[in-house]
Order: C-alpha cells, then sequence, then structure tokens
C-alpha cells in the first residue's frame, strides 16, 4: 500500500546453473529498501537457491554460474560480477540459516566473530557493538549476565535470536533469512516474526518461507516461485487476497503444494 | 486359549524363531567378549610379566645411571633422556608439516584426481615398513645433508614415519566439523584463512591432538629406523646441554650429538646373556610401556577437554 519506496537491489533476468541444469530461469524482481520482501513456493522451486545469490555463497562450491545481474543500490554495482569480490558483499550482506548454527563459542564470541573479521579489536568497541547487536535481536535481557557462557546452552529460538544478531552485529545494508523458524516451535517463531517487522525500518529484509501464512504475516512484498521460475511478484496483500495468476492461485489456495 | 488353532500354531512357530534368533544375539555376545579378552588378556600377560620381573630393579639409580658391564650399575639415564629428546624433535618437525597438508587437503585442494592420487600415496605411506624409513634416512639426513648419526636426523626420521598418521588424523578430524558452521563463517565475510584459523583448526584439535599422540606412540618404540641411522648401543655420555653459563648461551649441538634411546638400550641388554641383564630389559621395558601408557592417557584427557564444547 501507498507509494513505491526506494529500491535496494534490483535483479535483473538472473540465471542460475548448478553444472548443466538450470535452476533458476530469467528471475526479476525488485527489492525495496526497508521493506520485507518474501519468497514463498512448493519444495525445490529455487527459493534458497535465489536467497543464496544475493550473498554469492554459490561461490564455495565448484560448478556453479550466474548469469544476468543482481544490481545493488545506491552504488548501482552488480553483486554477481566477477569483478567484484564476493568477501566484499558478504561484509554488506548477512544471512540467517535454516537451522540455527552458532559457533562452539561463548555468546559474546558469537557476536564479536563478523566484527573481528573487520579488524576490530578494541574490547570497548567489541562490548559496544555486541550489546546494540544483542538487544536489535531481543535477546541481551536474557543473556546480558552470561555472555561468557557457551553459545550451544541457549534454547532452540535464543539460538537462532543469537544468529540474527551475529548478523547485525556488522550493520548490514541487506539481510537475508532462509527459512528461519522452520526448526523452531511456535513461540519461538512468533518472537522472530516480531523481531523481523521491527527490524526492517534499519535494514532492508529478504526472506524465504515455506510457510504461506508467515509470508502474509509478516512482509510487505511477496514473490511466489516454482520450478525456478518468478510466476508472480507484488504487494503481499495483493498476492494474497487478489492473485493476477492461475498459478499463483492454485498454491496460496493449497490446491496443491 | 480359545483361539483358533491356525492361528496358535502360527504364534508357536513365530516364538521358535524368535528364540532361535535370541540364542544366536547371546553366541554372538560371548564370541565377541572372548575375542576382546583374548587381546586385553594378551597384553596384560606380558605387561605383568615385565612388571614382576623388572619391578625389583626400578630405583632412582636406575634413572640416573648410564649403562655399564655390570648389570647391577646399569641404567637407563642415556636411554631415556635419548628417548625424550628424539621425541620431541619429532613432535616438532611431524605436527606442522602433518596439520598443514591436511588442512591443505581438506579446505584448499580442489577435489579432482591429482587430489586422489595424493590421498592414495599418503594413506600407503603408514604402511611402509619402517626399516625402509630407516634406509632412506640414512642416504639423505644422515650422508647427504650431512647431520650425522645424530638426534636430529632421528627425529626427521620418525617424523617422516608418522606424518600419514597425523594427516589421516588431521582430515578426520576437520571432516567431522559441520559444513553449516562453515558457511556461518564465510556468510559473515571471513576469508578462508580466517575460517581455518578461527574455527576450523580449534575445533579440530582435540583430533588432531589424538593423531599426534598416537603417531609418538608409535614412534617411542620404533627400533630398526634408528639402529639404521646409527644409534649407538652403549654410550655413557649425555648430549651437550642446550643452556649454559657463558655466552651464547643457547646452541643446538645436541641436535648433532650421538645418542641412544630406549628400544636399543633393551635390545642391547637382552641380548646379553646374564639373568641380570635379562631383569634389566625387563624394567626397562615396564617404563618404555608405562611412557606410552602415560602418553595415551594424556591423549584420552585431552581429547575430552577440548571436546567438551563442540557439539557434533
Amino acid at each position: 500500500m501507498g507509494t513505491a519506496a526506494a529500491l535496494k537491489a534490483e535483479v535483473n533476468e538472473l540465471d542460475f546453473y548448478y553444472g548443466d541444469f538450470k535452476a533458476l530461469k530469467k528471475l526479476s524482481m525488485p527489492v525495496h529498501e526497508h521493506k520485507v520482501t518474501a519468497l514463498i513456493g512448493p519444495s525445490g522451486c529455487g527459493k534458497s537457491t535465489f536467497l543464496r545469490c544475493f550473498n554469492r555463497m554459490h561461490d564455495l562450491y565448484p560448478g556453479t554460474r550466474y548469469d544476468g545481474a543482481i544490481q545493488l543500490y545506491p552504488d548501482n554495482s552488480n553483486l554477481l560480477s566477477k569483478a567484484v569480490d564476493p568477501i566484499e558483499v558478504r561484509m554488506r550482506i548477512s544471512m540467517v540459516f535454516q537451522k540455527p548454527n552458532p559457533f562452539p563459542k561463548s555468546i559474546f564470541e558469537n557476536v564479536a566473530y563478523g566484527l573481528r573479521v573487520r579488524g576490530v579489536r578494541n574490547r570497548g568497541v567489541l562490548e559496544e557493538k555486541v550489546e546494540q547487536a544483542l538487544r536489535g535481536a531481543a535477546l541481551w535481557d536474557e543473556v546480558k549476565n552470561r555472555l561468557q557462557d557457551l553459545a550451544f546452552n541457549l534454547s532452540g529460538g535464543q539460538q537462532q535470536r543469537l544468529c540474527i544478531a551475529r548478523a547485525l552485529a556488522t550493520d548490514p545494508e541487506l539481510l537475508l533469512f532462509d527459512e528461519p523458524t522452520s526448526a523452531l516451535d511456535p513461540i519461538a517463531t512468533a518472537s522472530i516474526e516480531e523481531l523481523m517487522t521491527g527490524l526492517k525500518s534499519k535494514v532492508t529484509i529478504l526472506v524465504v518461507t515455506h510457510n504461506m501464512q508467515q509470508a502474509a504475516r509478516v512482509s510487505d512484498y511477496t514473490a511466489y516461485m516454482y520450478l525456478g521460475e518468478l510466476m508472480e511478484f507484488g504487494e503481499t496483500d495483493q498476492i494474497f487476497i487478489k492473485p493476477r495468476r492461475k498459478e499463483t492461485e492454485d498454491y496460496i489456495t493449497g490446491r496443491f503444494g | 486359549m480359545a483361539a483358533l488353532p491356525a492361528a496358535s500354531s502360527e504364534i508357536g512357530a513365530i516364538r521358535k524363531i524368535i528364540a532361535r534368533h535370541r540364542r544366536l544375539d547371546f553366541v554372538f555376545g560371548i564370541l565377541g567378549i572372548l575375542a576382546l579378552m583374548l587381546g586385553v588378556l594378551t597384553f596384560l600377560a606380558l605387561f605383568v610379566d615385565m612388571a614382576i620381573q623388572g619391578l625389583p630393579r626400578l630405583s632412582v639409580e636406575f634413572f640416573s645411571n648410564f649403562p655399564s658391564r655390570r648389570a647391577s650399575q646399569a641404567g637407563i639415564l642415556s636411554a631415556w633422556v635419548g628417548t625424550t629428546l628424539v621425541m620431541f624433535v619429532t613432535a616438532l618437525f611431524a605436527v606442522p608439516l602433518g596439520v598443514a597438508a591436511g588442512v591443505y587437503l581438506e579446505e584448499y585442494a580442489p577435489k579432482n584426481w591429482v587430489t586422489d592420487l595424493i590421498e592414495v600415496n599418503i594413506t600407503n605411506l603408514a604402511g611402509v615398513p619402517s626399516i625402509v624409513y630407516g634406509l632412506l634416512a640414512l642416504g639423505l639426513f644422515v650422508y647427504q645433508f650431512g647431520f650425522g648419526q645424530s638426534i636430529l636426523s632421528a627425529g626427521l626420521t620418525l617424523a617422516l614415519l608418522i606424518l600419514p598418521i597425523v594427516i589421516v588424523a588431521t582430515r578426520e578430524s576437520i571432516r567431522s566439523i559441520p559444513q553449516m558452521i562453515r558457511e556461518g563463517s564465510y556468510a559473515l565475510g571471513a576469508t578462508q584463512w580466517q575460517t581455518v584459523r578461527s574455527h576450523i583448526l580449534p575445533y579440530s584439535s582435540a583430533g588432531i591432538l589424538t593423531g599426534v599422540i598416537i603417531g609418538m606412540a608409535r614412534a617411542i618404540g620404533e627400533t630398526a629406523p634408528i639402529i639404521t641411522i646409527g644409534a649407538l648401543t652403549f654410550i655413557a655420555f649425555l648430549p651437550p646441554a642446550p643452556f649454559s653459563a657463558t655466552p651464547p648461551y643457547f646452541n643446538f649441538d645436541w641436535l648433532f650429538s650421538a645418542f641412544t634411546v630406549m628400544p636399543i638400550q633393551m635390545f642391547n641388554w637382552t641380548s646379553r646373556p646374564e639373568a641380570a641383564f635379562q631383569q634389566n630389559a625387563a624394567a626397562a621395558g615396564f617404563v618404555l610401556v608405562l611412557m606410552t601408557l602415560a602418553m595415551n592417557g594424556l591423549a584420552i584427557w585431552l581429547r575430552y577437554r577440548l571436546r567438551k564444547n563442540l557439539k557434533w
């Protein structure tokens, strides 16, 4: 609803190959700044593959190839081009994974790791940024007295919020969520969804979810994908109330899944 | 009891089958225990035999005397000092080389046939007879490089010997780290070296250390390569001390010194006819096994401590 927001990124005719297999076909989509964009679709439609293009995670594995562009604003650079260092992309775009994956270190060291990678060594600065990140992830009050405890001792929902804090500590421009609540119980899920809505004023969020109701609750824009293609993109209300394409409507109404 | 005849005979047949399988379970359990006992009791018998024979001989003098023609005055001073120094040099070379090779093969090397060839070669090295390492060392370290028949040559030889063990232990340990941890590190903008230094190496240190100590426990008892490069069997002196009161305060002369090690001292004593020397050999063997047990115990304890924080 309302006027179109400024763009954080724009996907232009993105193709993606695993070896010879074309996993993503000519995807084009805007990513609006300070908004939550959800990617929905049945299993195997390529939404996680698409998400992982944004922070060049596929570069870690041999045999993958990008075609097309993802323009990042305001500098208008194509983050997929070979001239762009993937490390630099990952410093600006953070990711939260499906299964919480805290490091086997203390809570403090987990959140501080992104800062250490950037060469921040001053203890005072680290403590301040860690507290800021943990507050942003709504975890500070629960852990402020046990920052040196092992991250593994936290519950599943707390671990995932820790991973969010870890991703936030470096002030990313774009935050990618890959099915962040699929491994969590409903109460933890609700707290993470609340967090996402609160965070968007500071970061742009792109979230992959196989839970349609979550997409309806949390996102401003929704993209429906099927078998590697973008079927429809639009404002969430429009997609769920009045989808333009029959394929979208079939998925939304549960005719297949 | 009021079941149909057909049904009740079926249940009887099923019960017979279950009973037979349970008997087989029990028999297999017994066979397993017997196999275990065979190994454990053999080792215990040998150890207790050596202990009974050698224990009376153990005393402070035994550890602080040089070997001598008189059995009652012979001691293992030069032998255990030699073993300690050689083990130190072995670890010094085997650990960095082995760990670096393991990390490279797991994290950096592309997965192609060249890497597979290297892998096959390394595992093959573990099966090469130790005397072959001795001959290699004789030609290369003793003569070609000119290190002489010294502690340095012995340490390098044994380092080569246990290198495959360290490499394989490093690789196995690194492989057990879940891919999610690596992705988590890279997703924060870390380079490959940062990920290796902050995550891969610390989390695999337990397995690496275990591999190192198992390798050392093997190396401590190796006799053939040490004899080949010319360890002496009867020496009544110690390598020169590395520290001295006069400048330069630190020197490396001890690396190039002649030496002997525990297994060779034992070998020397067992080849003498006097019963007293047999007792000396048993005592030395007892000490050597204790040293090996201590190293293995250290490995288990260190592994427990270092693995405590890992949940995979």
